[in-house]
């Protein structure tokens, strides 16, 4: 039926033109294995969240076609797949939704033995709190929620929440339950995943009694209120604060995690119950796992791989391998925290933000 | 003199401001001015001309073509079944007529969440009937999204067209007729000219309603429609570059185009 429909419209507009093979991942010893051909593996993920080539070389070397849809959140593909609407193979979801997914026998249990590659990835990301064995997801890539900031402004670095909360300055906080309830549950000493109310009654008062300095809440513009001045500090996710210093030729913004610690995230790739080629999906997490493939992924993504082959094999870009924004000391890495699924308190974890946020007045 | 129209240049002023950075030479569209390119305007005609574009580009105009798609005929059938509610419900008495009017505003004050999340529910029920029933699996996908749009457009296309027709001199009608004219030919030869503006009215706010939207399409598309607008929406982990901004003034541009032949053609008759 959608054939039809895009036969009849696709008269009106030109058609595409094939797409080259060129960079690094060329050199990928990679081979698909056989029996795919005609296939068509469909991916949701976020726009630009992949390498320019890395979906058509993949089509090359599998004969396959690959779809690529985007969405806006993972909660939004988790209400997808609960409505069985989107035949996806591949989709791309943080770690807290994904342990939902698996709750709700939303998943595809993966054979691990179609994705050799597995071992290419840090021990780090192995096995994370999410998704025991990994039995469901291939951790993507990863990134930390921290303090994006003017230095300049600010004039001195910051290495503690403290200097955040008590800035005199204007600052912006994200939009994001986890992070900033999870941030306040760590400078009360708590675990950033309590089940505890009354914990998360004192974050939500924390967050509260040193809020007088915040300006805006940004939902996926903290980067973009620190340039234009707005603000002095945001708190933002590095990738965001990565991007923003690598391109603006000047030398103010920083990007630093906080010595209390801070909150890690980690997109993971999944492939649904309702997938209708999981080999061609299996074959495809395999191929990402590629040193090759992986690095060329992570050098246009721009955020942390765990794909520690690509890293020792040194094919990802040196100014990002030394950008400590990215890959932070193993100290650091130390104190960061994951988040899981809080299941039945989602709510208290949301009406807590709620009304830090009816507080600030926004 | 203070003009009121001089309030119309602070609704221009972030449209030019958009042109003006499509041609900025920067990876970020919201970076400061760093010098002239026509780089992103070259990355979108190259992949237009079929020649070599990366996956990025060619991504977005797909998205592109998609949105047009779903646009186009999202307007072209409310425009239709918008002016015969319209018709109906100003020439015509039935049973429920009050009923329907007041349901004709549902679509325009009901939020945009509201009918997308319905729309998602009712589509997965239906095909999920299909497939018990006739053990076909059908998804949402551009189709449904367009059903999406005619469902909400058809009130808007109503509502300024029945405004056009209240105004309407009904003895233009009746002299038509005692001039010997069936209904089909007083329609065509009558109203219809007299509705025309009316209607390119309503159209053209139904084909700017569909291309704007996102919780809808979201939604109707059951996740399996990328327009321009889920593409842009999606760059949560990416910064929004320029390129954007370019397809954005090219599609200004052709809408300006479409507009002056539409009040040129209007200017003929």
């Amino acid at each position: 039926m959608k054939r039809l429909w895009m036969g009849l419209i696709g008269v009106l507009w030109l058609a595409t033109g094939a797409v080259g093979v060129r960079a690094q991942g060329d050199d990928t010893a990679w081979t698909c294995p056989a029996g795919f051909e005609g296939q068509t593996l469909r991916i949701l993920s976020f726009t630009q969240y992949i390498g320019e080539e890395v979906a058509p070389r993949f089509e090359e070397l599998c004969g396959v076609e690959v779809e690529y849809d985007s969405t806006d959140s993972s909660e939004a593909v988790l209400l997808l797949l609960r409505e069985r609407t989107a035949p996806y193979d591949i989709i791309v979801p943080s770690g807290d939704i994904l342990e939902r997914m698996i709750n709700e026998e939303l998943l595809h249990e993966l054979n691990l033995e179609n994705i050799p590659n597995l071992t290419n990835v840090s021990e780090q990301f192995l096995d994370p709190p999410y998704d025991p064995g990994n039995r469901y997801s291939v951790p993507y890539v990863w990134g930390i929620t921290g303090v994006g900031y003017n230095i300049e402004a600010v004039g001195e670095e910051i290495t503690s929440w403290e200097q955040v909360f008590d800035y005199a300055g204007p600052v912006a906080w994200q939009d994001d339950v986890r992070s900033m309830i999870g941030i306040a549950l760590i400078m009360l000493g708590y675990d950033v995943n309590t089940l505890d109310e009354a914990e998360l009654a004192e974050a939500r008062d924390y967050l509260i009694e040193n809020s007088d300095n915040v300006v805006y809440v940004a939902g996926d513009d903290g980067q973009v209120v620190l340039e234009q001045y707005v603000v002095d500090i945001a708190i933002e996710y590095n990738g965001d604060i990565v991007q923003l210093a690598a391109d603006c030729e000047c030398d103010e913004f920083r990007f630093a995690v906080p010595q209390e610690g801070s909150i890690i995230y980690v997109d993971n790739v999944a492939v649904p119950a309702d997938s209708p080629n999981p080999e061609l999906a299996e074959a495809f997490i395999d191929y990402l796992l590629d040193p090759h493939i992986g690095a060329e992924n992570i050098n246009y993504i721009a955020y942390g791989t765990p794909n520690q082959a690509a890293l020792d094999a040194g094919l990802v870009d040196e100014a990002m391998l030394n950008d400590p924004a990215i890959y932070p000391d193993d100290a650091t890495l130390a104190t960061l925290r994951f988040t899981v699924d809080v299941l039945e308190q989602e709510t208290a974890y949301a009406e807590a933000w709620s009304e830090v946020l009816l507080a600030l007045g926004q | 003199m203070a003009q009121p129209a001089g309030g119309l240049w602070l609704l221009w002023a972030p449209i030019l401001l958009l042109v003006a950075f499509s041609f900025n030479d920067s990876r970020r569209a919201t970076a400061e001015w760093r010098g002239f390119t026509t780089g992103w305007y070259e990355n979108i005609f190259s992949g237009v001309m079929g020649s070599e574009a990366s996956f990025s580009t060619e991504e977005m105009l797909a998205a592109v073509r998609q949105s047009m798609t779903v646009s186009l005929l999202a307007m072209g059938l409310s425009a239709v079944l918008g002016t015969l509610v319209a018709i109906t419900l100003v020439r015509h008495r039935f049973p429920g007529k009050s009923l329907l009017d007041g349901l004709l505003y549902l679509p325009v004050v009901i939020p945009d969440i509201a009918q997308g999340v319905s729309l998602l529910v009712f589509f997965s029920f239906i095909f999920n009937m299909l497939e018990s029933v006739l053990g076909l699996k059908w998804y949402p996908g551009l189709e449904t999204v367009i059903v999406g749009h005619v469902a909400f457009n058809i009130s808007f296309v109503a509502i300024v067209v029945r405004a056009r027709l209240a105004n309407m001199n009904p003895r233009l009608e009746e002299a038509a007729r005692d001039l010997g004219a069936n209904e089909w030919r007083t329609f065509w030869r009558v109203t219809y000219p007299l509705l025309l503006p009316g209607i390119v009215a309503g159209a053209l706010l139904a084909f700017t309603l569909s291309l704007d939207d996102f919780v809808v399409t979201f939604f109707a598309g059951g996740g399996n429609a990328t327009t321009l607008t889920i593409f842009v929406y999606g760059m949560v982990r990416q910064t929004v570059t320029p390129e954007i901004n370019a397809i954005s003034t090219l599609m200004i541009g052709v809408s300006m185009v479409l507009i002056l032949l539409s009040f040129a053609f209007q200017k003929d008759r």
